[in-house]
């Protein structure tokens, strides 16, 4: 038996670390943003936006402007709405939620700063932001709500009158009776928490070029974005094109993040201003548009409390949310998902039954928020892990032993959370055990205490979590939002014996395309060189919902594989036929038809092909080649399919300076079958980068006014590779039962644990000092006025 | 953003630049390395009229050292100073300091003339010429002039260049044998414009600070030479009780005003703990 096999063994790619082809591409500057497209007749837009937070607009005049050199058309907020209509954003699931109707350009009432009141249009963007300047807007300044604690209070003006108040959701969970546990319990720990609003920074900001056709009704748009039929849709409902003739385009995409799968007003626009002009249109945000436009996220005041038994098991979780969104819902997945998670998901790594949440999301006049990496999940982790860490320490149990005692047990599933979450599998303490392997963590606890000693004051941190992934219809589809929640793979048997993948997952930068063609290149049998993948085109490729939730691989990846097995079954069958031998005895491996037994080749694939797409007349009469294949998946046995992870962080504090320097950092996740071992690496590290920065540096400020008074990136804070620590990763794998290729997310576990680790780390190292800090940020002001040093 | 419309010319030679500069009044501006213009181009917060480029003018760049000073010319780049051999072998603290001024990209662009003249309140230069005790010259249609650094920076972004002139040159005193220099600056990312800067010299001998100068930047609307600290510090060997004493000092030297994240008291109290740190080396055996 043990007799080397002749001919070919059946290979893989699942599993492999596959460098992604269009790395090359993008690096050699060979790629194809919107930016670099160039349309005959196209004209450019910019926008006259807001400088007040909230401002009547009482006098706007635009014929200066329409008389600046190389003006083509100027409109206000009324000229717009007569290509565009106005949209509300909410979602029947969310019971009791409001929102207000929104323009595309405010229509006499500004209601952010930045929000746009007039668009001009003209050959070049330079000249339409000279006409810009031009522009004569009068407005009277009505009063700013921008504290969301005071938001409801009777003294706050309400933003939308007819909503009644200036509370856009609430939500309660009570599990009954917990009054009574925190009562009994052995030991109560309380915080409260603080997130900073931050915002996801693309590279590529915000980009579009529409183009309208009048004489075929047809709107053609190329737009950066994560989710074209999404846009799709909605383009052909708010313009009042059938959706048929509604195409949308995204080429490549310079970094996303959530950021790009929601409907911005600004774009909604530019789309209308094309159709009214019948000339193509375009417009990027540029950075400082980017920061007061771009959707912000994670303004949340939480306060939380843990109660715990006198052996150190978690009885009871108690918190208190608190988000402002901005004066609008954001379309069409509405700006209630992030409080909504926060109030699932805190604590859901461990087992207690005995729950309270309440949360309470409110307008205010600042930049609307909405999903962004990791929706809620920094928020809860942080929230949670800060609890545990505070009860470990008041019990003098050690954090990682607290955690132990805690977590639900890898043979406890199916479990079901507190906050009613659904785990299929998870590995908890598999991962803690590896990470604690990967850190060696008792020497590192000897090394902290022997410097701690000298003065040098290092902090561990440990952060749990679960993510969110691979969503069924329960996300949105079940509330009326028309975004699909599955995709599907289109693929294509080339003459050559190649093969073309469509796929309705997008990309944008983190190797969705690989991911597919290794996929495909597995299940069909042949070098991944071989696959060419094609994505982001609603014209031709299959429906789909795109990138958000971390789906790509579970379910763009399910499809492809559902695909790929039903080419290769034709393929075999044409083969046969052309070998005259029973299909079931061949396979397809390394574009070879071998013999399933032995391996051995009988006929190369290119071969196959050419028959089947040139010579059917050599075929029998009844039999056609199905040469072409579409597979579609959606994720049905679990309202989300979770993963799972958890994360350290070494850091050292500086006492006197409030500085806290980032050692390293660790992660152990679980996203099930791993297919390239190299892109999930990348998704980890780039998230742990976002959530560092969300702990150390990120946050849009406000004044009390509602002016942005950190618009550029010199005074917005993003994080930088010099002050990045080393990430050590490691893998444990639970495939999904609910697909067969077994794959789960991995594109926001990294964002999720990294605030909690390191404000834990910090937390850690202030110790001997008797400080703790819990309002993120964490800047050296904040450090030393915990520290004392300062008032 | 796109700047608005602008003229362009690349002056010929410093003299050109001085005419040019004549010519178009207040509606002029000097473009050295546009490492701060561009951007404030780009952001539309200034709308000049004429750009007079003088970044291809090679008698403005490069360093020379003659028997007192050390002269650089004011083209001379960031990046110059940080490799400078000359530089590192008799100002190490400058060499140092040119090291923390933004990104490499920006350094190999962006010129000291350039910050010098715009006096930005959180940049290295203009401290370490008040630490170091540098004069400028400064040339115009009318002659030229030296300018003490002490003179220079009188308010935010507000110096002592009359509308026609061009900063051609910084001159440094070569240190005395005694003189030693100490540079430090906390900025929460590498390449962040400082919450808090400092460079600190005086002569040592047997131990003791003489002549003691102490440069801040980063914290107030100008950088300022922390004048009583320094005397406090005059005469002392650095100890912990002669640092605290001209702690002590440092808010009515510096009137600190808060940045975006950093509030008055958080950038007196930095200030404070960049003077202990960097007295400390200088006082240090060997410093
Ligand atoms: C992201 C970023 C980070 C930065 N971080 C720092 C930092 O940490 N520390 C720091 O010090 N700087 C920093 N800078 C600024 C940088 O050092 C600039 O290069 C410098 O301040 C200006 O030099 P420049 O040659 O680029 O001048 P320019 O931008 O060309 O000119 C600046 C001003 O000076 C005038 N000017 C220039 N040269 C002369 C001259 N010879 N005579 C008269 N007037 C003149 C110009 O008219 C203009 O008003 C940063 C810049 C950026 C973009």
């Amino acid at each position: 038996m043990n007799a080397p096999v002749p001919g070919l063994a059946p290979t893989t790619y699942i599993g492999q670390d596959t460098p992604r082809a269009n790395a090359r591409r993008l690096l050699a500057g060979r790629g194809q943003y919107v930016d670099d497209l160039r349309l005959p007749r196209e004209l450019h837009a910019a926008f006259v936006r807001s400088p007040h937070a909230h401002a009547r607009i009482t006098r706007l005049d635009l014929s200066p402007a329409r008389k600046s050199r190389g003006v083509f058309w100027c409109g206000t907020g009324a000229d717009v709405a007569r290509a565009v209509s106005p949209w509300v954003a909410t979602l029947t699931h969310f019971k009791g939620m409001k929102s207000a109707p929104q323009y595309a350009v405010a229509v006499d009432r500004a209601t952010w700063q930045g929000e746009a009141v007039a668009v001009i249009v003209a050959q070049t963007r330079a000249q339409a932001e000279d006409a810009a300047q031009l522009v004569e807007v009068e407005y009277e300044p009505l009063p700013a709500v921008t504290d969301m604690e005071t938001a409801l209070d009777a003294a706050t003006p309400v933003i939308h009158p007819d909503l009644g108040d200036n509370l856009a959701f609430t939500r309660g969970v009570d599990t009954g009776g917990v009054a009574d546990v925190f009562a009994a319990a052995h030991l109560v720990v309380e915080d409260t928490f603080r997130f900073g609003r931050h915002t996801g920074v693309c590279l590529e900001p915000r980009a579009i070029t529409a183009d309208y056709n009048p004489s075929e009704n047809q709107l053609t748009v190329y737009l950066a974005n994560q989710a074209p039929h999404m846009m799709r849709d909605i383009f052909a409902k708010h313009l009042d094109i059938p959706e048929a003739n509604v195409r949308v385009i995204a080429r490549d995409v310079g970094g996303s993040f959530g950021i790009k799968v929601h409907v911005y007003p600004d774009e909604m626009a530019i789309v209308g201003v094309a159709k009214l002009l019948g000339r193509p249109i375009r417009y990027s945000a540029d950075r400082l548009e980017s920061m007061s436009t771009d959707i912000h996220a994670r303004e949340h005041r939480v306060r939380a409390k843990m109660g715990v038994d006198r052996d150190g098991r978690i009885t009871a979780i108690e918190i208190d949310d608190l988000t402002g969104i901005g004066p609008y819902s954001v379309y069409p997945r509405t700006s209630a998902v992030e409080g909504n998670q926060v109030v699932n998901l805190t604590g859901a790594a461990y087992d207690f039954r005995h729950y309270v949440a309440n949360l309470r999301v409110v307008f205010q006049n600042k930049t609307p928020t909405c999903q962004y990496r990791a929706v809620g999940h920094p928020i809860a982790m942080a929230v949670a892990e800060g609890l545990v860490d505070h009860a470990a320490q008041k019990l003098g149990i050690d954090p990682a032993e607290f955690r132990r005692r805690n977590l639900i047990a890898d043979d406890n599933y199916p479990y079901t959370s507190a906050s009613g979450m659904k785990f299929e599998a998870l590995s908890h303490h598999a991962c803690l055990d590896k990470l604690l392997a990967l850190m060696d963590y008792p020497a590192l606890r000897a090394e902290q205490k022997a410097l701690r000693a000298r003065g040098i004051h290092r902090g561990i941190g440990l952060a749990a979590l679960i993510e969110v992934t691979n969503p069924s219809a329960a996300f949105y589809g079940v509330g009326g939002a028309r975004i699909s929640s599955q995709d599907g793979c289109t693929l294509r048997l080339e003459p050559t014996g190649w093969v073309t993948a469509q796929t309705g997952v997008t990309e944008q930068g983190q190797g969705t395309e690989a991911m597919i063609a290794q996929v495909v290149a597995s299940a069909v049998g042949i070098p991944v060189e071989h696959v060419r993948v094609i994505t982001g085109d609603t014209d031709t490729g299959p429906y789909g919902g795109g990138t958000w939730a971390s789906r790509g691989a579970g379910i763009g990846g399910e499809a492809a594989l559902l695909a790929g097995r039903e080419l290769k079954a034709n393929i075999l069958a044409l083969a046969g036929v052309i070998l005259n031998r029973d299909a079931a005895g061949l396979d397809l491996r390394r574009a070879q038809i071998v013999d399933a037994a032995t391996g051995e080749p009988v006929l190369p694939l290119a071969e196959a092909a050419r028959i089947g797409q040139y010579r059917p007349d050599t075929l029998p009469r009844e039999f056609q080649p199905q040469l072409s294949v579409t597979r579609q998946f959606g994720q049905r046995d679990w309202p989300f399919v979770f993963t799972n992870g958890i994360q350290a962080s070494y850091v050292e504090v500086d006492p006197d300076t409030g500085f806290v320097k980032l050692l390293k950092h660790w992660m152990v996740e679980d996203c099930g079958t791993i297919i390239n071992p190299l892109l999930v690496d990348e998704q980890l590290r780039g998230g742990i980068a976002q959530g560092i920065g969300a702990a150390l540096w990120e946050e849009v400020l406000y004044d009390a006014d509602g002016n942005l008074k950190n618009g550029t990136l010199a005074d917005y804070l993003v994080p930088m590779a010099a002050e990045m620590p080393d990430m050590v990763l490691g893998h444990v794998e639970t495939p999904t039962r609910s697909s067969e290729l077994g794959a789960k997310g991995a594109g926001e576990a990294g964002t999720a644990g990294a605030p909690g680790a390191v404000m834990n780390a910090i937390n850690d190292a202030l110790l001997p000092f008797n400080a703790r800090v819990t309002e993120m940020p964490f800047t050296p002001e904040r450090l030393l006025r915990a520290l004392g040093k300062i008032a | 953003m796109k700047a608005p419309p602008f003229a362009y010319r690349r002056a010929s030679s410093v003299a050109d630049a001085c005419a040019l500069l004549d010519a178009h009044g207040g509606s002029a501006r000097i473009l050295a390395g546009g490492q701060s213009l561009i951007p404030s181009l780009n952001l539309r917060l200034s709308q000049p009229e004429l750009l007079i480029d003088i970044s291809q003018l090679a008698e403005l760049r490069g360093i020379r050292v003659s028997a007192t000073e050390m002269i650089i010319g004011a083209l001379t780049r960031h990046a110059d100073i940080e490799r400078s051999a000359e530089v590192r072998a008799r100002f190490p603290a400058l060499a140092d300091a040119a090291r923390q001024i933004a990104h490499p990209a920006i350094r190999n662009r962006g010129t000291i003339g350039g910050s010098i003249a715009l006096a930005d309140p959180a940049a290295e230069w203009p401290a370490a010429a008040l630490a170091f005790d540098m004069r400028f010259t400064a040339v115009s249609t009318q002659g030229e002039r030296s300018i003490a650094a002490t003179e220079f920076f009188k308010g935010l972004y507000e110096t002592a260049l009359l509308p026609g002139e061009v900063l051609r040159s910084i001159h440094v005193p070569l240190p005395a044998a005694a003189q030693r220099a100490a540079f430090g600056e906390l900025t929460r990312r590498s390449g962040d414009y400082a919450i808090a800067g400092a460079f600190v010299t005086a002569s040592v001998t047997g131990g003791w600070l003489g002549g003691t100068r102490a440069a801040f930047f980063g914290v107030a609307t100008r950088p300022l030479l922390a004048a009583r600290a320094m005397r406090a510090l005059d005469g002392s060997a650095g100890d912990a009780a002669a640092v605290a004493a001209a702690r002590a000092h440092l808010e009515a030297d510096l009137d600190p005003i808060a940045d975006l994240y950093n509030s008055r008291a958080t950038k007196l109290h930095l200030a404070g703990v960049l003077l202990a740190r960097l007295v400390a080396r200088l006082a240090a055996p060997g410093g």
